[in-house]
């Protein structure tokens, strides 16, 4: 199977948008995590909702959030693009930063089971072995909920390859910038004639996601035994 | 010098305890679950925090509620060894036993790695992972990994209270050589007595969060009016003896104490002078009035009744002096009206030769 240089360019493009969403939320979204299994204040239940609406809410009302947020005139996006000339509507990192808003949510929810499920009475140990609150943090919960880490990063790579809602209506649909696979599948299926191509990127697309989940279960496994479990 | 004195209340159980241990040694927190002793355990740790209370170890103030004072536990330096374990399951072996070591304040005295490896026959384990060890295996590295870690109180609880006898047998001795090495001050939460008889040189007597008698170990296990101790189907008095002699012929070893001597069944590898502290079961000890003779048992003793107290239904406890060596004898209701028992007479205690419990070098 061949693919024709557009195609490629939107292979390479929701890779590097993918790539790029998981970039930007995986540290919020492990301190959100954080925050949500171990904090207690109140409001924890409102911000464990909000975190998990790009789940529910339909993806293209996120991209419209997204577009009163951070378009040029929006409250975010005005003062980034005047102050720092920085626009992130139309462009490629404004196709990842709507895919990571929608799999944000998979992320915190994979680092928050593997933070639940996470022995106390080890850090408690490591208290009493004289580690101080950062110490015990990177030597003992950190590579304990790596696994739990790695297995939302990748789940959220795999879905954020596909991500089209939110991506198409605050990124738009531009051949090169934010026209990633689902996009073009989508442009495809549009114009006369596209059969075979729709086809083909969505063959692509599949082996992507599949090859993504595959690749997190072998990562999850090496991990679990570098960890010492069975 | 641990000073300690704690109160706290759960839904359905109020702790309130207070206790001292005078300097090295252990000193065994006894009593049956849920009775407390493990929230002091932690309480001392520092990983509880009583309502009220005050924790002072060596001169430090650990924990003055009263004064706001409650030192974080990584600053206590007080060793932990958990029930579970509680090992590093992505470390190796070794760096869950280097893991205090590496945190120990500099200068803080105490034994080196190789040492505590030599000690607890860590060598061949090493290079493992915890999740690979056996009960026994991982409770000896969390020995070893707690007093790496260069504590001034060692806190152990319950440390063989998960493991099965076999494992038991095989981590008691390693116990007994840390405490002898370790010259630290430990606190032992337990329930099992023989743990107690074969470790402990203090008790806390606990029941219902509350302190029911502290003191020297073979001063508590002859008193025959707590019942927590003497109901107990294993209950009776420690004596310290010294080996007098090893009859390699007859198969016996003859034991001096103060006030008399006992013959019990052969004990290999004690030389005389040796010094070990028996348990003699209450219900092993039977009384005469007379001196019997043809008699299988080796050990008639001369001995007062000094007091009679009930233990349940149908049974009392007598307590015997023999010379300034207290005994308890578990007999029925019906042989103290038979023989017309009263505190005072002088009467004979009876003792099988094979009627021992090992309870460990005192």
């Amino acid at each position: 199977m061949v693919l024709s240089p557009e195609e490629w360019e939107a292979v390479r493009l929701s890779l590097a948008v993918a790539g790029r969403s998981v970039l930007v939320s995986l540290l919020p979204a492990v301190l959100v995590a954080w925050v949500l299994a171990r904090g207690h204040f109140p409001g924890r239940m409102l911000l464990d909702a909000l975190v998990h609406l790009p789940l529910v809410v339909p993806p293209v009302v996120v991209g419209w959030g997204l577009l009163m947020l951070f378009g040029v005139r929006g409250p975010i996006g005005g003062p980034l693009n005047d102050w720092f000339g920085v626009r992130l509507v139309f462009t490629t990192e404004g196709a990842a930063l709507a895919t990571a808003v929608m799999s944000f949510p998979l992320i915190v929810r994979s680092v928050r089971l593997g933070l639940e499920g996470l022995d106390p009475g080890l850090e408690a140990a490591a208290r009493t072995l004289g580690a101080g609150p950062a110490d015990r943090f990177l030597t003992v919960t950190l590579p304990l909920m790596s696994p739990g880490i790695l297995a939302g990063a990748v789940t959220a790579f795999a879905a954020g390859l596909g991500e089209f809602g939110a991506v198409i209506t605050f990124a738009s649909n531009i051949p090169g910038e934010t026209q990633t696979l689902p996009l073009a599948i989508y442009s495809a299926t549009q114009s006369p004639g596209g059969e075979a191509m729709a086809a083909r990127l969505a063959l692509v697309s599949f082996s992507l996601a599949l090859a993504g989940l595959l690749l997190a279960e072998l990562l999850g496994r090496r991990l679990g035994r570098w960890l010492g479990r069975p | 010098m641990l000073e300690v004195a704690l109160r706290h209340r759960f839904s359905g159980f109020a702790l309130d305890a207070a206790f001292d241990s005078p300097g090295v040694g252990v000193t065994a927190l006894f009593g049956p679950s849920g009775c407390g002793k493990s929230t002091i355990l932690a309480a001392v740790a520092g990983l509880l925090r009583p309502e009220a209370g005050r924790v002072v170890l060596g001169g430090e103030m650990l924990l003055d509620t009263a004064r706001g004072v409650a030192v974080a536990p990584e600053r206590r330096r007080c060793g932990v060894v958990f029930q579970d374990a509680r090992l590093f399951p992505h470390l190796t072996v070794e760096n869950n036993l280097r893991y205090g070591l590496r945190r120990a304040p500099r200068g803080a005295a105490g034994p080196g790695f190789g040492e505590v490896v030599e000690l607890l026959g860590l060598g061949a384990l090493l290079g493992r992972r915890p999740l690979g060890l056996s009960g026994g295996e991982r409770q000896r590295v969390a020995l070893g990994r707690a007093l790496l870690a260069r504590p001034r109180l060692l806190l152990m609880d319950e440390p063989l209270a998960a493991l099965d006898a076999a494992r038991r047998g095989e981590v008691l001795p390693f116990l007994a050589r840390l405490r002898d090495a370790a010259g630290l001050p430990i606190l032992y939460v337990t329930h099992a007595l023989d743990e107690v008889d074969a470790l402990a040189d203090r008790l806390v007597l606990l029941e219902a969060g509350r302190v029911l008698a502290a003191g020297p170990l073979e001063a508590l296990a002859a008193r025959a009016d707590l019942p927590a101790l003497a109901r107990r189907r294993d209950a009776g008095a420690l004596i310290a003896c010294t080996v007098v002699e090893q009859d390699g012929v007859r198969g016996l070893t003859r034991l001096g104490f103060e006030g008399g001597e006992l013959v019990v069944a052969q004990r290999p590898g004690l030389s005389v002078g040796a010094r070990l502290r028996l348990r003699l079961r209450a219900r092993d000890v039977a009384v005469a009035l007379e001196a019997p003779r043809s008699l299988s048992m080796h050990n008639i003793l001369g001995a007062r009744l000094e007091a009679i107290v009930p233990a349940g239904e149908a049974e009392v406890m007598l307590r015997l002096r023999i010379g300034p060596t207290a005994v308890l004898a578990r007999v029925t209701r019906d042989s103290v009206g038979r023989l017309g028992l009263a505190p005072g007479m002088a009467v004979f205690a009876l003792v099988k030769s094979i009627a021992f419990d090992h309870a460990g070098a005192a």
